[in-house]
Order: C-alpha cells, then sequence, then structure tokens
C-alpha cells in the first residue's frame, strides 16, 4: 500500500515539473535563444509526461488492487459474522437490512476506498506543497490565508453533523425499499391473484420517493461544503490581497510576490476542492461503514458458559423451562421431560402453542429465560456451538433449498458421503422423483427449489436430515405436505435407518407421533399433557379431542 | 417453473450508445431543468473566471510601488471581488440543488419503472430469478447510475463549452500552433476509443459478478438457521468467498483497465503542451508571419491547459459512464422484460361469475419435452368442493397455477362459465377465486392491514370479525398494539401456522365467487382446524372450491376428488365411491393409520 501511494506521490510531482519547465522556457532559454536547450528542454517534458502516465498507471493499478483486497476481506468479514450471529442478533437487524448492509453498504466503502486512494494523496500533497512554496514568498501573507483553516474546519465539522446523521436516515429508507421490492418478489402469485399491482405500484411509489427525498436532503446538506469552502478561501485571497496591498504600501514585500502569491493559490484551491469532494464520500460512506461494523462489532450473545452436569441417562432433559421472545409473555412455560437415547419425542399442540420454540431452545438458537436443559447431562450453554449443532439433524418449518444440484442440498457441504446420500434419499421417499431428473442427484435445483413441489422440497430436506446422521433427529412439521402414503413410507424407513437417534418430531397430524415413546401436549406454552398414546387417551382431554377429529371418521 | 432460467437466456447484448441513449431520454425529461442548470453553471462558472481579472487590476493598483498604492481603490476592487465570490458560490451552491434534483428525478423513475415491469412480469420469471439480484438492480445498479448523473451531466455541457471557446482563442493566436492538436486529438480519440471497447465488458462483468454475489448472500442469509444448524458455515462463506473474490476481481480489473483512461489522457495533452512549448518558443524564435510574442505563447498555453482540462475529465467520465452503462443495461434488462402478455383485446372481464369451472384436455410443461400435465379433464359445477389428492410432485399444484393463470396451458382449454379463460381479462379471472396457499405471505405492515389486503374498501369490524372466524383474534389481542402491531421481518414471535390463519382471514375477507385452498391449513393444529372448520364451511358455502390437502379428514366431504398422478387423472369420485373399490385413493387412505 505504502509504495503504491509512493508512486502516486512520484506521478504528482513529476506532473508538477512539467509548468515549472515552461515557465522556464518562457522566462530563461526563449530570451536567450539557446535553440538546443528548447529541444533538450521539450525532450525533458515528454520524458516527465511518459513518466507521469507509467506512475499514475502504476498507482490506480496498485490502489485497484489495494481496494480489491481491502473489500474483499469486508465483505468477507461481514458475511462470516453474519453467518455465526445468533437468531436473536438477526431478528433485531432484520434480514433485508443484514442483506442490504452486505450489498449497498459494502459498496459504498468500495467506491471510498478507491477514491480516497486516487485523491487522497495528490490532493494533499498540492495543498501542502503550495502552502510551503507561499510560506518561502512571503510568510505573512501565508499566514493571513491559513487564517480561513480553521473557518473551513468548522464548516467541515457542522455539514458532516448535519450530513452524517442524514445519510444515516437515507439508508433506512433504502432498507424500506429494499424489503418492499423483496415482499413483491416473494408474494407474487398473491399480488397477482389479489391483482393488488396497482396497489403495490403504489406502496413503492411512496417508499420510491421518500427514499429520493432523504436522499436528497442528505446531498443538499453536502452540497453546502464545497462553496462555502470555496468562498472561504477566495475572501481569504482578498484579504491576502489587502494586507499585501498594505505591505507593499509599507515596503514591505513586493507585487511580483503577490502575483506569484496568486498562482499557487489557484493549485491551492483545486486542491482543496478534491479534499472536499473526499469529504462529501468519506461522510456518506462512514455512515456506511457505522452499519457494517454495528453487525462486524456485534458482541456474541450466544456464550459458552460452563454449568453444572447432571447426573444422568437421558439424552435429552428438559428441566422447567420457560422462555419468552419478546420478553412480555411467555412462549413457553415450565416445560419439563426427559428422553433416553432412540427413543422419540412427539410435539403436538395448537398453532402458537410454542412447538418449535422448544427446537429453538433445544439448538440453543435462543437462552431460555430460567429451567435448563441438558443433553448427555451437559447443560446446552456449556457446549461449544459447533459440537451442538453437530448432535443434530433437523428439518425446520420453512427450510430452505438452495440453488445448488440435488447432491449439494443432501450434503449440505459434507463431503464423501455418497452413500450416505443415496440411502438419505431412500428413506426420505426421495430416490423416486430424484431418478426421474434426467440427471438424478446432480440436477440442478431452481432458486429456493422452484422447480419442486411442496412435497418434493419436503423429502429433499429429510433427506438432508437423515444423511446428516446425527444422534438427534429433529423434525418440525416436516412432512405436512407429503400425502399419508409416503408419510408412512417414511416413518417405517426412520425407524429402521435411524433406531440409533434419539428424535424430535414436531407434527399435526397424530398419525406422525402415535408411535413416539414420549408425547408432549402443549397448549398456549405449557405441557397440557405427556405420556405414551395409550396413557394420553386416558389422561389427557386435548389429546383425546385431537385423535378424534383426526380419526374419528373411521373409528 | 423448471429450471431452464428465463433471466439466464442469454440476450443480445445492449449497445453501450443505445443504453446511455436511453438514460438520456430520462435525463430529456427535464430539459428545462437541466437547462437551468447548464445555465447556472457558466455564469458560475464566467463569474468565477472574473474574480482573478478584478484581481488582476487589485494587483495592477498595488504595483505602483512602495508608498503609492491608492488604498481606496484596492478597498474598491476587493469589496467587488467579495461580491462576485459571494455570487459565484451562491450560484454553484444552486447548481449542486439542482443537480440533486434532477438526479433524484431520474432515479425516481427509473426505480418507478424497474419496479412496474417488475411487478407486471409473469410468474415464471420470479420462479426462476434470485431475489438478492433483483435487489442489486433497484438499489446497486441505480445508485451507479444516480452518481454517474449527479457528478458528470452538468461537467460534460460546460466542458464541451470550454473546449470550444479556448479551441476558437487558440486559432486567434496561432493556427500554426493548434496544428499540433491536429495530431494529439485524433490520438486521443483512437485511445478512448479502443479502450471503451476494451472496458465495456469488464464494467459488464463487475455488476453481473455482484449481482451473483449478492444473489447467493441473500439466499444464504435466508437460510442462517438452518446453515448454523449443520454447522455448514465454512463452507457457505467458503462459496461466498469464491463469489466474493470474483466479484472483486471483475471490480479490481474493470478499475485496472478503466483507470487507464485517465493517464492516458493526461499523457497525450501533456505530450500537447510540451510540443506547444517547444515549438511555440522555436516560432518566436524564427519570427515573422508565423511568428508569436512571448505573450501570446504563455496565453496559448493557458488556453491549451484550459482546453485540455476537461478533456482529461472526460477520460475519468468516461469511465465512469462504462459503469454506468453496465450498471443501466442491467435495470434496462428488467424493463425490457416481457410482462404477462395483454389481455386479447376482444377479451372482456368475467363478472357475475356463476363459478362452473371445466377442463378439457389440458397439457401442461414447465420445461419442454418434460410434461407435468397430462391431459387433463373435469367439471366443477358452480358451488361443488372439489378436492385435487394425490402423491407428492404428481402435479396438483400446477393445476392451480393454471387456474389462476400463473401459467397458461400448452393445449386444451379451462373454461369458467363457459368462457375460454384466456380470452377473459385476467385480472377478472384471478379474481374470481380467493387463494390460500401453504407457502403464506405476509408483508410488512400491521397486521391489520394484512387481514385487509384482500378487499380495497373494508371496516375494522369486519377485520376483526375475519379474525375471529379464523381464530387468531387471540394471538392478535395477545400482541402489544393489537390490531395495529407491525409484523416485521424479524418475526420469530409468529409461527408458520399462525400466518396461515392469518391468510385464512385476508381470504375470508375477499368476495371472490371461488375458492383455492392449497395445503392453506398444513401448519394448522387439528383443534384449531376444528374450530375455524365452521367458518371454513361458511367460507365455502355456495363457491366453487379447488382444495389440495394431505389431511384427507379435509377431504372427505368433497363432491368430486381428483386423484392426481404423474400429471394425469387417475380416479375420480367422491370418497364413498372411491373407498369402496380399490383404488389408490383407497391405499392412500388406509396409510395414515399405519
Amino acid at each position: 500500500m505504502s509504495g503504491g501511494l509512493f508512486v502516486k506521490f512520484l506521478g504528482a510531482i513529476v506532473e508538477l515539473v512539467i509548468p515549472w519547465l515552461l515557465a522556464y522556457l518562457i522566462d530563461t532559454v526563449a530570451p536567450a535563444n539557446d535553440v538546443p536547450m528548447i529541444v533538450i528542454c521539450g525532450a525533458v517534458m515528454l520524458a516527465c509526461a511518459a513518466a507521469a502516465f507509467i506512475f499514475n498507471i502504476w498507482a490506480n493499478r496498485t490502489a485497484a488492487k489495494v481496494n480489491r483486497n481491502v473489500i474483499r476481506d469486508l465483505r468477507h468479514d461481514l458475511f462470516a459474522k453474519i453467518c455465526y450471529l445468533s437468531c436473536s442478533r438477526i431478528d433485531a437487524f432484520t434480514t433485508p437490512s443484514v442483506i442490504s448492509r452486505l450489498t449497498s453498504n459494502t459498496y459504498d466503502v468500495n467506491r471510498m476506498v478507491g477514491i480516497m486512494q486516487r485523491m487522497g494523496v495528490r490532493a494533499p500533497i498540492l495543498l501542502i506543497g503550495g502552502i510551503i512554496i507561499t510560506l518561502t514568498l512571503d510568510p505573512m501573507l501565508t499566514l493571513v490565508l491559513v487564517c480561513t483553516l480553521p473557518f473551513i474546519v468548522l464548516v467541515v465539522w457542522l455539514v458532516s453533523k448535519k450530513g452524517i446523521p442524514r445519510y444515516t436516515e437515507t439508508y433506512l429508507a433504502q432498507d424500506k425499499m429494499v424489503r418492499t421490492v423483496r415482499e413483491n418478489v416473494t408474494g407474487i402469485r398473491i399480488i397477482k391473484a389479489l391483482s393488488k399491482t396497482e396497489h403495490e405500484t403504489a406502496r413503492f411509489e411512496g417508499v420510491n420517493n421518500e427514499l429520493s427525498l432523504k436522499e436528497k436532503r442528505a446531498a443538499s446538506t453536502m452540497a453546502l461544503s464545497n462553496p462555502l469552502m470555496n468562498l472561504l478561501l477566495n475572501v481569504g485571497l482578498v484579504a491576502v490581497i489587502l494586507v499585501g496591498a498594505w505591505r507593499v504600501n509599507a515596503d514591505l514585500t513586493e507585487p511580483g510576490k503577490i502575483i506569484a502569491f496568486m498562482t499557487y493559490f489557484t493549485i491551492i484551491l483545486n486542491a482543496l476542492i478534491s479534499i472536499t469532494r473526499l469529504f462529501v464520500i468519506y461522510s456518506k460512506s462512514s455512515a456506511s461503514a457505522k452499519r457494517i461494523f454495528e453487525v462486524i462489532n456485534a458482541p456474541d450473545d450466544i456464550t459458552v458458559t460452563p454449568s453444572d452436569k447432571l447426573e444422568t441417562n437421558d439424552h435429552i432433559v428438559f428441566d422447567g423451562v420457560s422462555f419468552s421472545y419478546l420478553k412480555k409473555r411467555n412462549n413457553l412455560t415450565d416445560v419439563s421431560f426427559s428422553l433416553k437415547h432412540g427413543q422419540t419425542l412427539g410435539i403436538i399442540g395448537d398453532v402458537g402453542s410454542g412447538k418449535s420454540t422448544i427446537i429453538n431452545l433445544l439448538m440453543r438458537f435462543y437462552d431460555a429465560d430460567s429451567g435448563a436443559i441438558y443433553i448427555d447431562g451437559e447443560n446446552v450453554r456449556a457446549i461449544a456451538p459447533e459440537r451442538l449443532y453437530n448432535m443434530f439433524g433437523v428439518v425446520f418449518q420453512n427450510d430452505i433449498i438452495f440453488s445448488a444440484s440435488i447432491a449439494e442440498n443432501i450434503d449440505f457441504y459434507k463431503s464423501g458421503q455418497e452413500e450416505r446420500r443415496y440411502r438419505a434419499a431412500a428413506a426420505a421417499q426421495a430416490d423416486g422423483f430424484i431418478e426421474e431428473f434426467g440427471d438424478g442427484f446432480l440436477h440442478k435445483l431452481a432458486v429456493k427449489g422452484a422447480d419442486l413441489s411442496g412435497g418434493q422440497k419436503q423429502r429433499i430436506l429429510l433427506a438432508r436430515a437423515f444423511a446428516k446422521n446425527a444422534p438427534v433427529l429433529i423434525l418440525d412439521d416436516s412432512s405436512s405436505a407429503l400425502d399419508y402414503k409416503t408419510d408412512a413410507a417414511m416413518r417405517k424407513a426412520i425407524d429402521r435407518d435411524c433406531a440409533a437417534a434419539t428424535k424430535v418430531i414436531v407434527a399435526q397430524r397424530v398419525s406422525s407421533i402415535k408411535h413416539a415413546d414420549v408425547i408432549l401436549v402443549l397448549k398456549d406454552g405449557a405441557v397440557a399433557g405427556r405420556g405414551t398414546h395409550g396413557e394420553l387417551m386416558t389422561t389427557c382431554p386435548e389429546y383425546r379431542e385431537i385423535y378424534k377429529i383426526q380419526m374419528g371418521d373411521i373409528a | 417453473m423448471r429450471s431452464t432460467s428465463i433471466a439466464a437466456i442469454p440476450k443480445t447484448r445492449l449497445k453501450n450508445v443505445r443504453v446511455l441513449m436511453r438514460l438520456w431520454r430520462y435525463l430529456y425529461r427535464f430539459k428545462w431543468r437541466l437547462l437551468l442548470a447548464v445555465f447556472i453553471s457558466f455564469a458560475s462558472n464566467a463569474l468565477a473566471l472574473l474574480g482573478p481579472m478584478i484581481s488582476g487590476l487589485a494587483i495592477d493598483a498595488v504595483a505602483r510601488g512602495a508608498g503609492n498604492v491608492d488604498m481606496t481603490l484596492v478597498l474598491a476592487y476587493c469589496a467587488l471581488m467579495i461580491v462576485f465570490y459571494v455570487v459565484s458560490s451562491a450560484l454553484s451552491y444552486l447548481l449542486s440543488i439542482f443537480m440533486v434534483g434532477i438526479t433524484q428525478k431520474v432515479v425516481v423513475a427509473l426505480r418507478r419503472d424497474l419496479f412496474n415491469r417488475l411487478i407486471r412480469l409473469p410468474v415464471s420469471y420470479f420462479d426462476n430469478a434470485q431475489t438478492g439480484d433483483i435487489l442489486s438492480r433497484i438499489s446497486y445498479d441505480i445508485d451507479t447510475i444516480a452518481n454517474t448523473l449527479s457528478s458528470d451531466a452538468v461537467q460534460i455541457f460546460t466542458g464541451v463549452f470550454t473546449v470550444i471557446g479556448s479551441f476558437v482563442l487558440m486559432l486567434t493566436i496561432s493556427p500554426a500552433l493548434v496544428l499540433i492538436f491536429a495530431v494529439t486529438i485524433p490520438v486521443s480519440v483512437f485511445a478512448t476509443r479502443y479502450l471503451v471497447k476494451k472496458v465495456k465488458p469488464l464494467f459488464r462483468a463487475r455488476s453481473g459478478k455482484l449481482g451473483t454475489l449478492n444473489g447467493y448472500a441473500e439466499e444464504k442469509i435466508s437460510g442462517h438457521k438452518t446453515i448454523k444448524a449443520y454447522n455448514a458455515e465454512s463452507s457457505i462463506i467458503g462459496g461466498f468467498d469464491a463469489l466474493n473474490s470474483d466479484a472483486a476481481d471483475a471490480y479490481c480489473k474493470a478499475d485496472y483497465y478503466g483507470t487507464v483512461t485517465g493517464p492516458t489522457m493526461n499523457l497525450v495533452n501533456n505530450i500537447s503542451i510540451a510540443l506547444v512549448s517547444m515549438f511555440g518558443v522555436l516560432l518566436y524564435l524564427i519570427g515573422g508571419p508565423i511568428g508569436i510574442t512571448l505573450g501570446n505563447l504563455s496565453s496559448f498555453t493557458l488556453y491549451s491547459r484550459k482546453f485540455a482540462g476537461p478533456i482529461n475529465e472526460f477520460g475519468n467520465i468516461l469511465s465512469e459512464l462504462q459503469s454506468a452503462a453496465a450498471a443501466a443495461e442491467r435495470v434496462m434488462r428488467i424493463i425490457d422484460e416481457a410482462p404477462e402478455p395483454p389481455d386479447a383485446e376482444e377479451a372482456a372481464a368475467l363478472s357475475g361469475v356463476q363459478g362452473f369451472v371445466t377442463a378439457r384436455d389440458v397439457n401442461f410443461s414447465y420445461v419442454e419435452g418434460r410434461p407435468i400435465l397430462r391431459n387433463v379433464e373435469f367439471d366443477a359445477p358452480p358451488g361443488k368442493t372439489v378436492a385435487i389428492v394425490g402423491p407428492t410432485g404428481g402435479g396438483k399444484t400446477t393445476v392451480i397455477n393454471l387456474l389462476m393463470r400463473f401459467y397458461d396451458p400448452d393445449s386444451g382449454e379451462i373454461r369458467i362459465d363457459g368462457t375460454e379463460i384466456r380470452e377473459a381479462a385476467r385480472a377478472s379471472v384471478r379474481a374470481a377465486y380467493s387463494m390460500v396457499l401453504q407457502d403464506t405471505w405476509l408483508f410488512c405492515g400491521t397486521v391489520y392491514e394484512n387481514i385487509a389486503y384482500s378487499r380495497d374498501t373494508v371496516t375494522r369490524g369486519e377485520v376483526e370479525e375475519a379474525a375471529r372466524a379464523a381464530r387468531i383474534d387471540g394471538y392478535v389481542e395477545s400482541l402489544p398494539d393489537g390490531y395495529d402491531s407491525v409484523l416485521d421481518e424479524g418475526g420469530m414471535n409468529i409461527s408458520k401456522g399462525q400466518k396461515q390463519l392469518i391468510s385464512i382471514a385476508r381470504a375470508m375477507l375477499s368476495d371472490a365467487g371461488m375458492l383455492i385452498l392449497d395445503e392453506a391449513t398444513s401448519n394448522v393444529d387439528t383443534r384449531t382446524e376444528m374450530e375455524i372448520q365452521r367458518a371454513m364451511l361458511r367460507l365455502m358455502r355456495g363457491k366453487t372450491c379447488f382444495v389440495i390437502a394431505h389431511r384427507l379428514s379435509t377431504i372427505v366431504n368433497a363432491d368430486i376428488i381428483l386423484v392426481i398422478k404423474d400429471g394425469e387423472i387417475i380416479e375420480r369420485g367422491n370418497h364413498a365411491e372411491l373407498i369402496s373399490r380399490d383404488s389408490y385413493y383407497k391405499q392412500m387412505y388406509s396409510s395414515q393409520f399405519e
């Protein structure tokens, strides 16, 4: 990096030699009628031009590389951090905002780094060089000029104090705009079905205008800086002439010096204009950088804390667990159960009764507010995340299919498990339709698995969970789009292939969990019933009711 | 839906010039403002040039030497200078404000055009496009255009003015010296053209790679929880790094060649100046008719600097225009995408729909050669419930796609009340149904707005009643702001089942004559489903309904059950008929009790 700066420095210096040589030609050589010297001077000027060309390209290319490395590393750090960010942190930032930080904001910083390098060296050299030369001419006059600098600093400070928050507002509006577009892209079917195109167009219009208004306000604030700085400097110049006139009159300096002063003043002014531009870009991207570092510096809220060990043979133990997402109303209240190795837990209950929350806590996406969760006697808080996650093969509600090959979606970035992949696909009843694709497992799935039906997606996701071959298998309502036949076949396959795994199955259908060793019936976040199917049929009225509704028509 | 991506089909590249011309048309809409901006810029520049002239006069007054300086005259000039500089600064501020205004108007228009087209594209486009890439176009690409417009548009105009002006002035001083430019200008034109040709694909690659990167990131961030659960962070980051390097390299490469333009222009100018100085001094020495004075030479070089300044800037502007053109091309690509074909001219809006739906010999495939539906035929008489069942991947959802005209069949016909739906206004076909899908969609707005979405005019009471009927009222009332609570994206406090209930409440408000339920209650527990059953029945009463459900309890009461397997209807009848014989349906039905 410093090498690049030095080259840029050389480029700037060499370019300054050309006008100096020109002055020398006109002032000294031409009157002396020295033709060979004229040609030599011309040749030196040409050489300087060539040197400037080479140095500038060299410097620009170095700058481009530096810029590439900076932005690549920044984006890497940000994305890596996002990947490791806890769910509650992502919730707090919101997904679209995280995405726009990664896309728009890094781009702003990218631009800044580029321009900073290109102008950030040249302008200060010219500014400082100009001031030094004027100092040698007449320090008193330079002092007058320098007197304007505090005012310039004040302008910079005031404008940025107003401008940076406005850019921050702009980014919030941009988040909103991006979110609106995203909603429209994901909800296109509903929007078209309800003929809401006009409505959405109007909604976007509002968001679009709001963003534009914010951008306009921010840009208008920043637009003040350049004319104000120009004005201050020019006023300084007028002061120089005034003071100069007085000093000439008092025979303290010569008029020629004032003339020379004017020439260098132009150089200083141009340098300052460049610096203003830099400063505008800096203001804009510092708001961006702030948003990026907000994420990068977000503290880990899920930390590993050594904890008591529970003496138990049970695989999974929930001990009086309560939890609330918004810390207002409990989403889970005093949930307790225990599971032995290889057992199956079925969870059933109303919408919003806390079924998925149990899984979120078991996998420690969130920390329980009270109570404790143990796996093999170890508190989940004491298990390093990587080791913890390795314990689970899981299919979430709304799980995601990536636009990659079926094999990649099933292996999920674990290599060398071809054999396992085939078995998992067969167990998930997915092998049939996968073979129908001409290219089988190598078939590249469309974005969001758009070329699969809901049931096919679920079967790929199930295959993914099976292929992981983890000690705990978690299926969160993951067979809702499967017909009963496929579902039944899959359950048999799980019993056969995943006999050793402890299973946690959230389901809507009694048939999916009927054979579980422990069934948990949840109601408003609390356990309404716990036991086997047979036990619950006699002890738990809620369970009996669900069973009757689902099976009633054949019973 | 099936793989071949519509967005990925290579299309003929839009020509650079044509893209810029189209951008220009956006600017041209504000031609009077633009003209005014150019005028202000001239005035401001002229005043700024007058400043030095007056300072020259002031210095002349000073130059009378010690004791002889006319301080009142100097003071007068100084006062004049201050006035000029103040006016000039004010004008330049005004210019900035003007340009900010124009730029924003263009940007708003671009975003509006992009969005308006986007939302009118056929569903197939969205089934194939990466959301992140679309978002990248509407944010990054349009920002790039905006940055170029705001800084470069006026510079081009004033630059042209300066170049022409100084060229004319140079001609008046020494036509012989101007000959030097007859050599150097073609060189710079040639160099520029060469570089532009070389750099354009690099800038295009730069925008494209960034779009791919953003698409990847968007997808992966959406799958954040899954990635965590599978400890796949390092592989995902690895994948990101590869694309990130590509994007950064593409950026660097465009810069690497793009930034050659500036120094090249600079080189040509410096060569011109060196030649002008050398030959100028020689001309001065030769004298005679082509001879010039030293003063002339000094002004000539000053003008040649002025002449070179904008040309020099053009180099930078050109590389910025390049990146703007590449970005604009990506934006135009969406704007040029074919929207859903307009309704046929004689297409009439369906009205007073009775709800008699017939399908005859319908064939359909997403990708040619991979038929999804074959010879599908059915009659759905008004008010009847048609259940579509069958193994996953059999083509159930595709039937819905065709009914809603998200896709049109390859052959065969679908009629509503005897009207072939392709001959009816598309919006009226869609309006004939209310629809609840498995993938629920809520937007960032209040619960109230989300429920009320299906109808234009609705009262608070009706919304609350729909919520009660869909059994979501208890949940909504538990929210901090009740119906006015905002459902934001980080809505982990709302489950998939609750989302489905809100969607059902939304459908309940709709006054459409027919109903489509595609796994509408798949994530709703049985008890709640039973509770909303009455409301659902009321919702379905008198309407033709198409129901896809795996939970057979929801379909046993259907009037007609169609069993679709491998794209064909293999069985049809009601529950009693189908269960009484040895049918595929019977196998499916009994498997739920295994």
